[in-house]
């Protein structure tokens, strides 16, 4: 049947709707990728090319010729009107509407151009230096050791408490069990926003504000984690705990020699979950983080962004090391990204 | 053996001697409750906890965030909160600035979930389609979802400022330049869309679960049967589609009544209060403004958890139902 109506498919060809789907999905891509190359074409841009407008599509600068004549490096333009035009010199100076500039190989001759007759050469060039000079001018390695400090403790915290919590759940019976689980799923309706002032009362009191633990615990014991280790917990077979406890292991042992290995695409969703919440974190950090050494980068690239309005090609680079961590997990496990969203309904 | 795996296994062990007495003392499922703990104690000192603590700052005035030091005012934070001559009209309120959060969360819900359901649907039905490169496309449309919104905001920002892209491209099809994040129209409109980029791909892949898990005999019945396409997304795929339509339409509410971070960092809730939200509100209030009010903050806290909360009672009867 299948085989027959694909037939008649193949030969009817694509119909109208195909086409409008592909249109769709292209003109999608384009909107949804589009702004995240621009963002990647612009961060390798120099300072004087960002300013350009209309800007350019790819990271043009003005070329320049070292002539020790004259003083070291000077800007290459090319002459389009007059006796020397179709030459391309080096400007020496500018003087009011007239430019005095220099053929690279004869520096003694002075040549004198208008300067409208004149334009720069320009030549594709990657701004690297945006990238490092925000670690030799800022304290921006510090900022990245503090987001990856936090993310780093912050999931495995979150994997040990909540598998932990989540075996308990699945795997033993006790009176006040369902009442716990129940509780737990409650916390989701009390999201981060709604306890905003208490949870800064009780980090201040426990010495916790401007330090990475202050981000760190509160965020550990996720409802979301529990719920989906517990409910991968409960396929596993309870005979492999019997057969263990047979062999008189302990029960510590049957939860981190059996049941955690067993659990491990389980485990495997939740960190990449807890990697992008805690890296991508944003309002309670910036409660409990308010002196610039305890920055993470989203806290930096806020605060950079209202004190230097004017340096775009910083904080485009900023932006840039911020969202590369995330896409390289995106590009290794977007399989099980997806899969784990598409099980758990969480995100 | 490596390294990480001989200190890791070393760190694992730790708790087995103390994890062996606490066995032999709770007899039974008891021992449940030593593995719960952990997790049940920070979810006691960083959740349940503040919710009382909420309480008692909404019912309390003055400037000290220390509990005991805040001397007890009653009903008089909600009061002023929801004083207002007409609640129509967020100039004529007490507290002016909330209200204008109220309303703008209000617009900001309704066009940001109704316009978001509409395109998830509409790409995940056509990545459901035979489609060229379909995964390649899934992943654009998803990729979003994973960026800061820190991020998301100033991947925007920059195209939308005043010399940015999207302004280079008006001029050059001879359009005049537009302000667009100084407009108080623009503003509210760029952070309702750059939101819905941000957020779609994870609702387009809920909503693609679901059609995927439409049995394919359904589909080919009605397809023998020359059903016109309208008619069988009406008749068929909709009502099958429903429960996952429901969990789009219920996260994707409890999402937008919390907007926060992205127009924050894309806005900075202005111009004026354009697109101030409630959760900036709460911000602002409680944490950015000179003068501190935590009890306006918790009181709006509450305000803002009890809307929270019904969505959430919403949620679990229409799942029931599903």
């Amino acid at each position: 049947m299948t085989t027959l109506l694909k037939a008649r498919r193949a030969r009817v060809g694509w119909d109208w709707t195909d086409w409008a789907a592909h249109i769709y999905l292209v003109l999608g891509t384009l909107v949804m990728f589009g702004p995240v190359v621009w963002l990647l074409l612009s961060s390798v841009k120099s300072e004087s090319g960002l300013q350009a407008f209309p800007p350019t599509i790819l990271p043009y600068e003005q070329a320049s010729v070292n002539v020790p004549d004259r003083g070291g490096d000077l800007k290459l333009f090319k002459v389009t009107q007059g006796e020397h035009a179709g030459e391309t010199l080096a400007e020496v100076r500018k003087l009011g509407l007239q430019s005095q500039l220099v053929d690279p190989k004869s520096p003694d001759t002075l040549i004198r151009v208008k300067i409208e007759d004149r334009t720069p050469v320009m030549h594709l060039h990657a701004a690297w230096e945006n990238f490092t000079e925000l670690f030799s001018q800022f304290s921006f390695g510090r900022i990245v050791w503090n987001s990856l400090f936090i993310t780093v403790v912050a999931t495995l915290i979150t994997l040990l408490l909540n598998s932990m919590a989540a075996f308990a759940l699945s795997k033993y019976k006790f009176s006040g069990r369902d009442p716990v689980f129940m509780l737990m799923l409650a916390t989701l309706m009390i999201p981060p926003t709604i306890v905003l002032v208490p949870n800064y009362l009780i980090a201040s009191q426990l010495g916790l504000t401007d330090s990475p633990w202050g981000v760190i615990w509160p965020a550990v014991a996720t409802p979301t984690g529990v719920f989906l280790l517990r409910q991968y917990m409960l396929t596993l077979p309870d005979e492999l705990i019997e057969a263990a406890r047979m062999d008189n292991a302990s029960e510590w042992r049957i939860y981190w020699r059996i049941i955690l290995p067993l659990s491990s695409p389980a485990l495997a969703v939740l960190a990449i979950f807890s990697v992008m919440w805690r890296w991508n974190e944003f309002l309670w950090p910036m409660v409990v983080l308010t002196r610039s050494e305890s920055f993470t980068l989203p806290l930096a690239l806020n605060s950079f962004q209202g004190e230097l309005t004017t340096q775009w090609h910083y904080l485009l680079a900023m932006t840039v090391l911020t969202l590369l961590p995330v896409t390289a997990i995106f590009v290794v496990l977007q399989k099980h990204i997806a899969q784990g969203i598409a099980s758990a309904g969480v995100k | 053996m490596n390294p990480i795996a001989t200190l890791f296994a070393f760190l694992m062990n730790l708790p087995e001697r103390p994890m062996r007495w606490a066995q032999s003392v709770l007899k039974g499922g008891r021992l449940g409750w030593v593995f719960v703990a952990p997790n049940l104690a920070v979810f006691a000192l960083f959740t349940f906890l503040p919710i009382a603590f909420d309480i008692h700052y909404a019912v309390t005035g003055g400037v000290n965030l220390m509990p005991g030091d805040r001397p007890y005012v009653g009903g008089e934070n909600f009061g002023s909160l929801l004083d207002c001559s007409n609640h129509f009209d967020a100039n004529s309120c007490r507290r002016d600035l909330f209200w204008h959060g109220v309303w703008n969360t209000l617009r900001f819900v309704v066009f940001q979930v109704g316009l978001m359901l509409g395109f998830s649907l509409l790409t995940a039905i056509v990545l459901n389609k035979k489609i060229i490169g379909r995964s390649f496309f899934r992943a654009a449309f998803f990729y979003p979802v994973l960026l800061s919104p820190v991020v998301v905001a100033l991947i925007w920002k920059w195209i939308l400022q005043r010399e940015g892209l999207l302004n280079a491209t008006m001029i050059g099809s001879g359009f005049q330049p537009v302000n667009w994040l100084l407009d108080q129209n623009w503003a509210f409109v760029w952070s309702v869309a750059v939101s819905i980029w941000a957020h779609m791909g994870f609702y387009t892949l809920i909503l693609l679960a679901g059609l995927q898990a439409i049995p394919a005999e359904i589909n080919e019945a009605s397809q023998m049967d020359a059903t016109p396409p309208w008619r069988h997304f009406r008749r068929i795929t909709l009502p099958l589609l429903m429960p996952n339509v429901m969990v789009v339409l219920v996260l994707g509410l409890i999402r937008a009544v919390q907007v926060f971070d992205e127009v924050y960092v894309l806005t900075g809730g202005g111009p004026g209060s354009a697109t101030t939200f409630v959760v900036q509100y709460i911000y602002k209030t409680g944490f950015a403004d000179q003068v501190r009010q935590y009890g306006l903050a918790a009181s709006a806290s509450l305000l803002l958890a009890g809307v929270l909360l019904v969505l959430t009672l919403v949620q679990m009867k229409g799942s029931k139902r599903g």
